[in-house]
């Protein structure tokens, strides 16, 4: 029985690891907190990445370009005097907009030729930006209007936030996963012309699981940007972010209800310890990382068996005890 | 009896190959039809056209009275056109009733999981296979990979089904428990169009015979008197021997 | 600027593009799987020449064998230790695999070569026709990198490896049954797409300066490339750099220089939804 079948158990521990993420500013120090709020970032948008990677088995490299046009769209509303959450609304529901639009024309490519153009959409987003200075402010960045109260209460309160983030994109994983809509998408994912001849509305579903791959990461964006106070072109469509993403699902076990979150939680604490202790090589323990995972956790975490493993250990050592 | 599926003048044509020609038939409620020709013929391309898998290049697909011509393939499906695969196509990863739930749930239209799992387990029990209803489709011998096929198009609660060579690959017995379970099929008031190669097949449940060959449908009728149709003999073994038959009788 | 000078331009750098993109496009083609780490070996072979020149005194024209050598020894071993395994993987898989693998070259870069630029300086003069203005080390590269594409191309086509390797690239499993060993030939194109980006980088080095930050680029440059060429054929890609350089130069001109690469990526997706098999080539698997 591996940890894959979402038992109680799975979501004892859930409900643990949420409490402690919102517990870190009673606990810990600003790092602390600062390293909670990355944490639910993450799992916010590993979440997201669930539906149309982990689901439908599309490997989308898009989620930067939602989180960059989520950080532009509620930074821009700000500073143009929209109040705070409205600012943050008004990101997801731009964000959204696009990811139908986009999944319109992208979602007709496979394989390959789909993880490209959606590469190219974090490149394109990113240039289109960085030009459009008079109203984005160009490759100087823009300044967003900071929020109100000392640097613990802001990042309390962002925090939070996030964290709600969170539990939104797990509910609608939930509720997704339960219906029609993650059914459809499955099928889609074995072997998708079968779907279509046993009545799946193909595109209608990959372009609402494209959607919501995006529009939590928008938020995500938008409270990022409230939060840091000043955002730019390469840090809001980040290239080494839309791929984070995925491997932080890969990581955990794609296509399951907790993986992503597992995922992101365990990849944002090695990079922060590796950051912190081999600041120099840091990228290339991220590599490695990567390669071992590939090549020894094909299924993520969530996939390993961990009481045949246990088992056998015991069993090997009942050997070791037996006289030769 | 009335008229379920009409094809007028259906034609497709991939660049410069003319894959169908002009082909016009009605299938009436009910019957069971066979399709027949040689290999290449156009059969599977006539059934995709009229499952809205290929677009049509002209021609017309009414079913049920509606003009059915532009069709997506899903729309089709939940319509009531309902077809197997020459190369079966299950969802390998999923248990069988899970695969026969997705055509009750999407094709059959039903509301709710739960009633879509009940249809599929009514379904597999059906043909046989409710043994397998809880093991992973990839686990499946081929023969009830059909029958996984033929559950899965049923759960869509088709009104007309076209059933594309079910007995490829099976030996004499399995084509014996095959075609009873067509005969079942027909009895629950589905409409039958079915692509074979096999005569015995094609004489024991066919009540009309529609030969096609290089696109074009050369013959129709009854099953004796198509196969005896000189042009038909010649489209499969050639016009020698077409000529030789005639001359010296298809027993000489 | 007249127009033939921005041709000129257009056409020099294409032919870099295309050095650049035709080992990318060769292994896309044959094994199915996207290179990340193609970008960071052009790197390579640049700061292996700048090296050389540097601390020996080599012509780069004489270290580029050399170069071009040691990149396919590397390109064979990393797809021997590791490509291997995947061939058969869904795309996220061998995506996510190579980007870590050139994570982890890149870093190894950055900590013992250092990102500042450098450039090996060439004193060649430059040549004027017409009216048009071309310096000499230019010329000269895309003079080597023509060279260099007409030479795999002159491989692919006569040699029995080559031919084995475009055999592959049509039917794997017919292939196979031919006799062919295809995890050899997979090892021996990977590292022939090694060879063509060092070779490639060597050339670039003596054109322009060379830094690690570039790796992301040539990267976006040879995805361009693929789409625009096709994917697998010499020809292809050296339609798709030419025409790349070309398009850079003219909107660079046109619209101003930051966005010449953003008319290029826009072009990429456009033909990507309409035409994804390219201007010339076979459309890759999926």
């Amino acid at each position: 029985m591996s940890l894959l079948k979402t038992g109680k158990l799975g979501y004892v521990l859930l409900a643990v690891w949420l409490l402690l993420l919102a517990a870190a500013p009673l606990l810990g120090d600003n790092y602390t907190v600062r390293i909670a709020i990355t944490i639910a970032m993450f799992t916010a948008m590993a979440l997201s990445w669930n539906f149309i990677g982990g689901f439908t088995g599309y490997p989308s490299f898009s989620t930067a370009a939602f989180f960059g046009i989520g950080c532009y769209v509620g930074a821009i509303a700000q500073r143009n005097g929209v109040p705070l959450v409205l600012a943050w609304v008004l990101a997801t529901v731009a964000v959204s907009v696009f990811a139908a639009a986009l999944g319109c024309i992208i979602l007709r490519l496979k394989g390959h030729y789909f993880a490209i153009g959606s590469i190219a959409i974090v490149e394109l987003t990113r240039l289109i930006v960085s030009s459009w200075g008079s109203v984005t402010g160009g490759g100087d960045g823009l300044n967003v209007p900071l929020l109100r109260g000392t640097p613990g209460e802001v990042a309390g309160m962002v925090l939070y936030v996030m964290l709600a983030i969170l539990l939104l994109a797990f509910l609608a994983t939930i509720l997704v996963e339960r219906g029609r809509l993650g059914f459809g998408l499955r099928c889609i994912h074995q072997n998708e012309e079968a779907a279509d001849m046993v009545g799946v509305d193909t595109t209608r579903y990959k372009i609402a699981a494209y959607t919501l791959s995006a529009l939590f990461c928008g938020s995500v964006g938008a409270v990022y940007a409230s939060w840091v106070g000043y955002i730019d072109p390469t840090d809001s469509f980040s290239i080494l972010l839309t791929i984070k993403v995925p491997v932080m699902v890969l990581l955990g076990g794609p296509g399951t209800l907790l993986g992503p979150i597992l995922g992101a939680g365990a990849f944002v604490m090695l990079e922060e310890f590796f950051w912190a202790n081999f600041l120099q090589w840091n990228r290339a323990i991220l590599g490695g990382i990567i390669v071992f995972l590939i090549f020894f956790l094909p299924g993520g975490l969530l996939k390993i068996d961990y009481r045949r493993f246990l088992r056998r250990r015991a069993a090997a050592r009942e050997e070791g005890k037996a006289p030769a | 009896m009335s008229e379920i599926l009409r094809l007028e003048k259906v034609s497709k044509s991939f660049g410069g190959i003319h894959a169908v020609s002009d082909v016009s038939f009605s299938l009436q409620e009910g019957q069971i039809v066979a399709l027949i020709g040689p290999n290449g013929a156009g059969k599977t391309t006539l059934v995709n056209l009229i499952t809205g898998v290929h677009a049509l290049t002209a021609g017309k697909v009414v079913f049920a009275g509606q003009d059915v011509t532009r069709q997506k393939a899903f729309q089709a499906a939940r319509r009531g056109l309902a077809r197997t695969f020459q190369i079966v196509q299950p969802f390998p990863e999923m248990s069988v009733v899970e695969n026969v739930a997705a055509g009750a749930l999407f094709g059959g239209g039903l509301g709710s999981r739960q009633e879509a799992e009940a249809e599929a387990r009514r379904e597999l029990a059906f043909v046989g296979l409710d043994r397998f209803a809880d093991s992973p489709a990839s686990s499946l011998t081929l023969p009830n990979r059909k029958r996984l096929e033929l559950a899965k198009s049923l759960a869509m609660q088709p009104k007309v089904l076209l059933l594309d060579e079910v007995n490829a690959g099976l030996n004499t017995a399995e084509i014996d428990g095959a075609l009873t379970l067509i005969r079942k099929i027909a009895e629950r008031g589905i409409t039958i169009l079915i692509i074979e190669h096999l005569m015995k097949v094609v004489l024991s449940i066919s009540e009309r015979i529609l030969v096609l060959h290089h696109g074009e449908l050369i013959a129709e009728g009854e099953p004796r008197a198509v196969l005896d149709d000189e042009r038909v003999v010649e489209a499969y073994l050639g016009a020698k021997f077409a000529a030789r038959i005639k001359k010296e009788g298809l027993h000489a | 600027m007249d127009i033939s000078q921005i041709l000129a331009n257009g056409i020099v750098l294409g032919a870099l593009y295309a050095c650049i993109a035709v080992g990318f496009s060769l292994v896309w083609g044959v094994l199915n799987v996207i290179n990340m780490l193609h970008g960071s070996f052009i790197i390579l072979g640049g700061y292996l020449t700048y090296f050389a020149w540097f601390y020996l005194g080599l012509h780069p024209i004489l270290v580029l064998p050399a170069v071009a050598l040691v990149l396919y020894v590397l390109g064979y071993l990393v797809q021997y230790a590791f490509i291997n395994k995947v061939v058969a993987a869904p795309v996220l898989t061998t995506l996510t695999l190579t980007f870590g693998l050139d994570m982890i070259l890149y870093n190894l870069m950055t900590v013992y070569f250092t990102a500042t630029p450098r450039r090996v300086t060439l004193d060649m003069g430059s040549l004027d026709i017409a009216g048009v203005v071309m310096p000499g080390d230019r010329l000269i590269g895309m003079g080597l990198a023509l060279l260099l594409t007409a030479l795999l191309y002159l491989v692919m086509r006569g040699s029995s490896i080559g031919r084995a390797i475009v055999a592959v690239r049509m039917d794997r499993q017919a292939a196979a049954l031919m006799g062919i060993r295809v995890n050899k030939i997979y090892a021996i194109t990977f590292g022939i797409g090694a060879l063509m980006a060092g070779a490639a980088g060597a050339v670039f080095a003596m054109v322009f300066p060379v830094t690690t930050n570039l790796t992301g680029s040539f990267l976006g440059k040879a995805f361009v490339i693929c789409v625009i060429g096709g994917l697998g054929s010499v020809p292809g890609a050296l339609v798709g750099g030419i025409a790349l350089g070309v398009i850079e130069s003219f909107a660079g001109y046109l619209l101003g220089p930051q966005h010449a690469i953003t008319v290029g990526f826009l072009l990429m997706l456009i033909l990507l939804v309409v035409r994804p098999t390219g201007l010339v080539g076979v459309k890759g698997y999926e």
